[in-house]
């Protein structure tokens, strides 16, 4: 099949893009940037105008099934879901049901991705057994199987010495570590922000030092082991201080960090709105400041959605018993772009953390529009005039502190191996 | 917040807060609390004013005083009551909080009375109950005790009267406390003159000068000058959270004895939510002392508790007179 992209705004900031320029596919590849090739008669064309063009999005960490959650979510419903938020490459974490960590897991993931026949999916394996923090999972045999990267999901290895084992094991494979920081002691039964809004609503807090204690420590670690690590999901102005030292002294780090701390901050919560519940949890509005600057900076350099869908009971109950996490795929793309809008963040540097950044972490070859490449693309409207309704997600979770949010810009179209794979109705 | 704790007339449906609440509001609870306790010195102790009305006293967390006094004011307004101890009932069998309130509210509750270890319980009920159905918070989690503030408020307003004049200091585990949040709003709101916290570090809450309160780490500083100190009972099992080495420091540190009383005023009044732990936040000296009104605040419970259910309940129906 052969495709034409006409008309459209083209932004891939791999090759420095930012222009209008028509794109053309053949056999789910990029064949010419611009000019129509020489006998290159299109099946099929889309009239991009007004529309942007950018490779299609990268996205480190989603949580697709879980051990112990009983919902709906699937492999198919959510990449379906990561389709339509114009992602076509997502990393799922190893807190997956079944745990990544034996090389048949990553097959079994794999079969079923193939089956749903959406969205590209790698694997993150487990660091270690069952993501028990005591025994090294077989990591040479998770790399052989696929995976991208190693991490231990949500939970911190407390033992310092097994950490820096699986540091210089995983260094010795040069398997890039994934880390979610947290000291388990002060987050304790937390489960927001330790601040103002804690000691008025009488909920446990997580101080701000559960992240830079854990982030210290293991920093400490990365520049003794030499592995490559990217931490997840920051949440406080502190650690990015921490993160930029240590960027600027040569280590290997890079970190992201979520659309809703960068929108949201503990206010939010209000009257103990369960929707907001997240770990680690929002935090002040000088952190979310901080964050934003730091996405400016270049200090952290991608948005990931850390997507977990969950059921509407779920986030029926008193505050602290109900589940942490967002429902993220198909607000990513808009949530991010909204950075845009102030003109603060450039448009081409918001959409790099999306696509190019996150690619260059895991150290694949997507992420860009090349000659060559494949085309998994997401053309979007900036003057879609949405609103986020998260009872019309694809999703399974329907859990999103976003709903009634507008959203100027929105996903127009997904296309996946150059074939439209979503287009909006 | 909370605005949903009133009609649209400005009215109480729900008590779950003291935030957001106005002062006339709050006097207004306190004016009919003192025409309800001349009933307790009748011969009959009853007003017809909740005939016909069911209310349901739902405690997820074991309490007696707080639920004795909440039946026997729904008692006394003539309501039909009903005492629930749901920890070793319903939710152990797995059932949600949400179906064992929908089935309870399929028996025509017109109220329910809730106390749980969760902060945000009430809100969450009263968030999904029927429209005619009023919630009344008796204590949720670490976050408030609403009734137990106005009961505070309204003996304090019968010592000392004029609120603006006061200096209040409120000793212990605030961290912990639902009584303390309440009761910093409420003082807050009825404009008291200045109002102190007074613990160590590990018991107090973050930023806590943001809840419009001075804090203290010393009892001879905090304690100087004020009109009324609260003491706080001390949980236990603080010990094992290490947020106190144990309860003999404590005592010596933040307990309330005769010495320490003296850096108040001469006519301050001791107070305490109860139920107290003799020898740890208190000495019994002064609980038992001609200063405490710690009894009276118990009593005082009542006619508050009345004030509110009918206040909550009376206000979508005919405004009866008490003296009727």
């Amino acid at each position: 099949m052969k495709l034409s992209i006409i008309n459209g705004h083209l932004i891939d900031p791999s090759n420095q893009i930012n222009a209008k320029q028509n794109l053309y596919i053949d056999q789910g590849r990029i064949v010419s940037i611009g000019r129509q090739p020489e006998g290159f008669t299109s099946d099929h064309s889309i009239n991009a105008s007004n529309l942007i063009i950018c490779p299609g999005l990268i996205d480190l960490s989603a949580r697709l099934r879980e051990r112990g959650q009983h919902n709906t979510a699937s492999i198919a419903s959510e990449t379906k879901a990561a389709i339509k938020g114009g992602i076509t490459t997502l990393c799922i974490a190893p807190d997956h049901d079944p745990i990544i960590d034996s090389p048949a897991t990553v097959d079994l993931i794999e079969g079923q991705v193939s089956k749903a026949g959406q969205a590209h999916v790698h694997t993150i394996g487990a660091l270690t057994q069952g993501l028990q923090g005591e025994l090294l999972s077989e990591m040479l045999a998770l790399k052989q199987a696929g995976c991208l990267g190693l991490s231990n999901g949500p939970k911190t290895i407390k033992n310092t010495l097994i950490l820096r084992r699986a540091m210089e094991y995983a260094a010795t494979l040069d398997l890039t570590l994934f880390i979610k920081a947290s000291d388990p002691w002060l987050q304790a039964q937390g489960c927001i922000h330790e601040g103002v809004v804690s000691s008025r609503l009488g909920l446990g807090g997580i101080p701000e030092a559960a992240e830079t204690i854990a982030i210290a420590r293991d920093l400490s670690l990365i520049e003794q082991t030499g592995v490559n690590a990217h931490f997840h999901s920051i949440s406080s102005g502190k650690t990015i201080n921490m993160i930029r030292d240590a960027q600027n002294r040569g280590l290997p780090i890079t970190a992201d960090v979520s659309p809703y701390h960068l929108h949201l901050t503990e206010h939010d919560i209000g009257n103990y709105d369960s929707q907001s519940h997240v770990i680690p949890p929002l935090r002040s509005t000088r952190d979310r400041e901080q964050l934003q600057q730091a996405v400016k900076d270049g200090i952290i350099t991608a948005i990931s959605s850390h997507h977990r869908p969950l059921d509407n009971d779920a986030k029926l109950g008193p505050f602290a018993e109900t589940e942490p996490g967002i429902s993220g795929l198909e607000s990513l793309l808009s949530l991010t772009l909204k950075l845009a809008q102030g003109e603060e963040l450039p448009l081409q540097q918001a959409i790099a953390c999306v696509t190019q950044n996150p690619a260059q972490v895991l150290g694949i070859d997507a992420g860009h529009l090349s000659l060559g490449a494949k085309a998994d693309i997401c053309i979007i409207d900036p003057k879609a005039d949405s609103e986020c309704q998260p009872e019309n997600f694809i999703s399974a979770g329907k859990n999103s502190p976003f709903d009634g949010w507008h959203f100027d810009y929105d996903v127009a179209y997904t296309l996946l191996n150059g074939q439209i794979a979503y287009q909006k109705g | 917040m909370s605005h949903h704790q009133l009609t649209e007339s400005g009215q109480l449906k729900h008590f779950l807060t003291i935030e957001g609440l106005k002062r006339d509001l709050l006097t207004d609870i306190m004016d009919r609390a003192e025409q309800f306790s001349s009933i307790s010195g009748r011969q009959v102790k009853k007003v017809p004013l909740l005939r016909g009305k069911t209310i349901m006293n739902l405690f997820f967390e074991n309490s007696t005083r707080t639920r004795t006094t909440f039946e026997l004011a729904a008692k006394r307004l003539s309501a039909d009551v009903m005492n629930l101890n749901i920890n070793t009932s319903a939710t152990s069998k797995g059932e949600s909080l949400l179906d064992t309130l929908h089935n309870l509210q399929a028996m025509h509750t017109d109220m329910f009375v809730v106390r749980h270890n969760q902060s945000g319980a009430a809100e969450f009920i009263a968030q999904h109950v029927a429209p005619h159905v009023s919630v009344i918070n008796a204590g949720d989690g670490c976050h408030a005790h609403p009734t137990q503030a106005m009961l505070d408020m309204f003996t304090i307003r019968r010592h000392k009267g004029h609120f603006p004049d006061l200096r209040v200091a409120i000793v212990g585990d605030i961290l912990h406390s639902r009584v303390a949040r309440s009761q910093i709003q409420a003082l807050s709101t009825l404009g008291v003159g200045e109002i102190r916290v007074i613990g160590p570090k590990t018991l107090l809450p973050a930023d806590s000068q943001t809840l419009g309160v001075h804090v203290y780490h010393d009892m001879a500083a905090g304690l100087k000058d004020v009109d009324i100190i609260i003491t706080l009972r001390l949980q236990f099992e603080r010990m094992q959270g290490a947020l106190i080495p144990s309860a003999q420091e404590y005592f010596a540190n933040y307990g309330l004895t005769e010495d320490k009383l003296k850096f108040a005023k001469p006519d301050a009044i001791v107070m305490h939510p109860g139920p107290i732990n003799r020898g740890v936040e208190i000495a019994s000296a002064v609980a038992d002392g001609p200063q405490s009104v710690i009894l009276e605040q118990v009593t005082h419970g009542i006619a508050v508790r009345m004030a509110v259910m009918s206040m909550t309940l009376g206000s979508r129906s005919e405004q009866q007179e008490v003296n009727a």
